[in-house]
């Protein structure tokens, strides 16, 4: 079971001119197997609503809940949440100078495990995981995300999003900044994660183009901090077509 | 400088070799009388707390005995002790530019010669471990490291125990040669260590200096290197941890004498605690004979708790625009937020997380300074410094 439920949320950040409201009420739940495109023009909060739900310090939760099967997210730290099952495949992937990918990624599952995963299997894995995003396996020895252009740094998050296979996977405009071939190999890694059955997947795009190749259930348009308009995968059609103009007038 | 090829020595005056205006390449001396006891204003020694030097800039006695000096020589290495008047002793062309290193030069008895002899590959390392016996009385040491043509060693100086110490050490790395020399500070928490160390590099020779620093009340540390010909490379790198209360100073100077040679210098270090203190100041001047060469240098710090001070300066002076490239960086940081949050957002725990961004800020040094005799100390020691405070204070 992997349900997460987001209710009423209202998000802040600091400014030089004191708080802003940037989430306005963000009610959304994502079931067992779900997956969810929240599309929208920049800065209308669909960044934060991702950072938010992941624990990012920059943002304050000024009301609503986040639940994950019941659990209340919000009162965890960053790693809890990670523990507990939620995935962030960022936009922008950090650089961690001197930390190889292999100690990454081994430290990263021991803790969402609990325990360390068995040596000859794990190796076995990486490499697979890895192979499967077309990542050589000599990207095991080079430090995290430094000197990865930017579709390796894409790549990498869907390697760790098959390897500590999360309940619910938040995508973050994974697909900004790839070439048509990168695009493909990152959608083939979150198709083989949603495979799976009983995953959820919150997927953030600006653009149209990765859901010819990730089939949502949901589409959410989001302006302004709130959900505009929810439908099926035709509003995505009527996106590509029509553009965000009538919402963000609307909104306006 | 000496300068023995005739062919050169008529393009010398031209070229300005001997005297350059610049206060990176202050006028050193033999003669005490040259350097009067600092005040504290002067630029040399503004960084240094003066009254913690334990009267070593002033007269405090040296002398030559608080160190117990334990040699263990590599295979066709030769470690000996030689009056000080022996003529090895200035080899290096090393004179003195501070008042200790001259009051040290003067002081010292006797000096340890390490000498790799010609064209000999020497596996390990050559390792002369001081022992500091109390901070009673202060010793002046000399040491001299030989690297005679073509040979490749290593040779590791490590300082341990109490002591207060004012040292020159001279190394000398003669055409084609290749010497690694690791000076490593693990002192107890009150010693006081003045080092001197000048480097001379001959022709197409190379040079690995390192520095590391995690003990002492004080320590301060005054690298110097010039060339000898041309193709000369120097590496310098550094690694200190300064805990709560504790000084610790690097001043680098990097003095292009020749053309077509190299040098790079990365000095990484960390702090923690109230009164935490690290001073690098790296000094590379060019002068107008270096043309070709390459020069590029760096020291990050990372500040792990408040109540820390770092001071950075990197100084470039460039007489000669021939040159294939030089440059420097300078940072001074605490905890990266977004490292961190990226760590945990894969269910990483803060302390682990904080563990692993600062072993990859050290990482990649110690794999470079590559001295299998002393890499799992370095890596022990970060891990030590670490449990202290890091992961107990959040």
């Amino acid at each position: 079971m992997s349900t997460l439920e987001i209710k009423d949320l209202h998000v802040s950040v600091d400014t030089e001119d004191g708080p802003k409201e940037i989430l306005k009420g963000v009610t959304l739940t994502i079931k067992d197997g779900e997956t969810h495109a929240i599309m929208g023009p920049n800065g209308s909060g669909k960044s934060t609503l991702a950072y938010s739900v992941a624990g990012h310090p920059k943002y304050t939760v000024t009301s609503g809940s986040v639940l994950l099967d019941g659990e209340d997210v919000l009162a965890m730290s960053v790693d809890e949440r990670a523990r507990a099952g939620l995935f962030l495949a960022m936009q922008y992937p950090v650089e961690v100078p001197g930390v190889s990918v292999a100690n990454f990624l081994r430290t990263a599952k021991t803790a969402i495990d609990g325990e360390a995963p068995k040596l000859r299997t794990w190796v076995k894995d990486v490499n697979a995981a890895l192979e499967r995003v077309d990542l050589d396996p000599t990207f095991s020895s080079r430090s995290v995300n430094e000197g990865f252009s930017g579709g390796e740094k894409k790549r990498h998050e869907i390697a760790q999003l098959e390897l500590l296979a999360p309940k619910v996977a938040i995508l973050d405009e994974t697909d900004s900044g790839l070439d048509i071939d990168a695009l493909k190999v990152v959608s083939e890694g979150v198709n083989r994660f949603t495979a799976q059955g009983d995953k959820g997947v919150l997927l953030i795009t600006h653009y149209t183009r990765i859901l010819r190749y990730i089939k949502p259930d949901f589409v959410h348009v989001f302006v302004a901090g709130r959900i505009a308009e929810q439908g099926g995968p035709e509003l995505a059609d009527q996106l590509e077509a029509e553009g965000y103009d009538k919402y963000t007038k609307a909104a306006v | 400088m000496t300068v023995t090829d005739p062919a050169l020595d008529s393009v010398a005056s031209a070229l300005e070799m001997d005297k350059v205006e610049s206060h990176l390449h202050p006028e050193g001396s033999f003669d005490l009388a040259d350097h009067p006891v600092p005040t504290g204003r002067e630029e040399i020694w503004r960084f240094t707390p003066l009254k913690r030097l334990r009267g070593l800039h002033q007269d405090a006695p040296l002398g030559p005995t608080g160190l117990e000096v334990q040699v263990d020589a590599a295979a066709g290495v030769q470690v000996e002790q030689v009056p000080a008047d022996s003529p090895v002793r200035g080899s290096s062309g090393l004179v003195p530019t501070d008042r200790v290193s001259a009051r040290a030069w003067h002081a010292a008895g006797q000096a340890t010669v390490v000498r790799v002899p010609a064209e000999a590959v020497v596996p390990g390392a050559t390792v002369v471990t001081h022992r500091g016996q109390g901070v009673d009385g202060a010793t002046a040491g000399h040491a001299v490291i030989v690297a005679e043509k073509f040979s490749k060693s290593t040779v590791v100086l490590r300082f341990e125990g109490s002591a207060v110490l004012a040292d020159n050490v001279e190394i000398v790395v003669e055409d084609g040669a290749e010497l690694t020399v690791v000076s490593l500070q693990d002192w107890a928490d009150d010693a006081v260590h003045h080092s001197t160390q000048h480097a001379r590099v001959g022709r197409d020779a190379s040079l690995k200096h390192v520095s590391v620093s995690f003990g002492g009340d004080v320590v301060r540390h005054d690298a110097t290197a010039e060339y000898a010909g041309p193709g000369g490379s120097v590496e310098m790198l550094g690694l200190y941890f300064a805990d709560a209360g504790q000084h610790i100073e690097h001043r680098l100077f990097v003095d292009h004498t020749a053309p077509h040679t190299r040098s790079n210098v990365v000095y990484k270090g960390a702090l923690q605690g109230e009164g935490a203190h690290a001073v690098w100041i790296g000094n590379v001047l060019i002068r107008k004979v270096a043309e070709g060469i390459e020069t590029y240098e760096e020291n990050r710090n990372l500040v792990l708790t408040d109540g820390c001070q770092a001071d950075s300066v990197p100084n470039l002076e460039i007489e000669t625009g021939e040159i294939e490239g030089a440059g420097h960086a300078s940072a001074i940081g605490r905890f990266d937020d977004n490292q961190l949050f990226y760590l945990r957002s894969r269910g990483v725990e803060e302390d682990e997380a904080r563990r692993l961004v600062v072993h990859g800020f050290f990482h990649e040094l110690i794999r470079k300074i590559d001295v299998p005799e002393i890499e799992a100390k370095l890596t022990e020691t970060v891990e030590a410094e670490l449990e202290k405070n890091v992961l107990k204070a959040f």
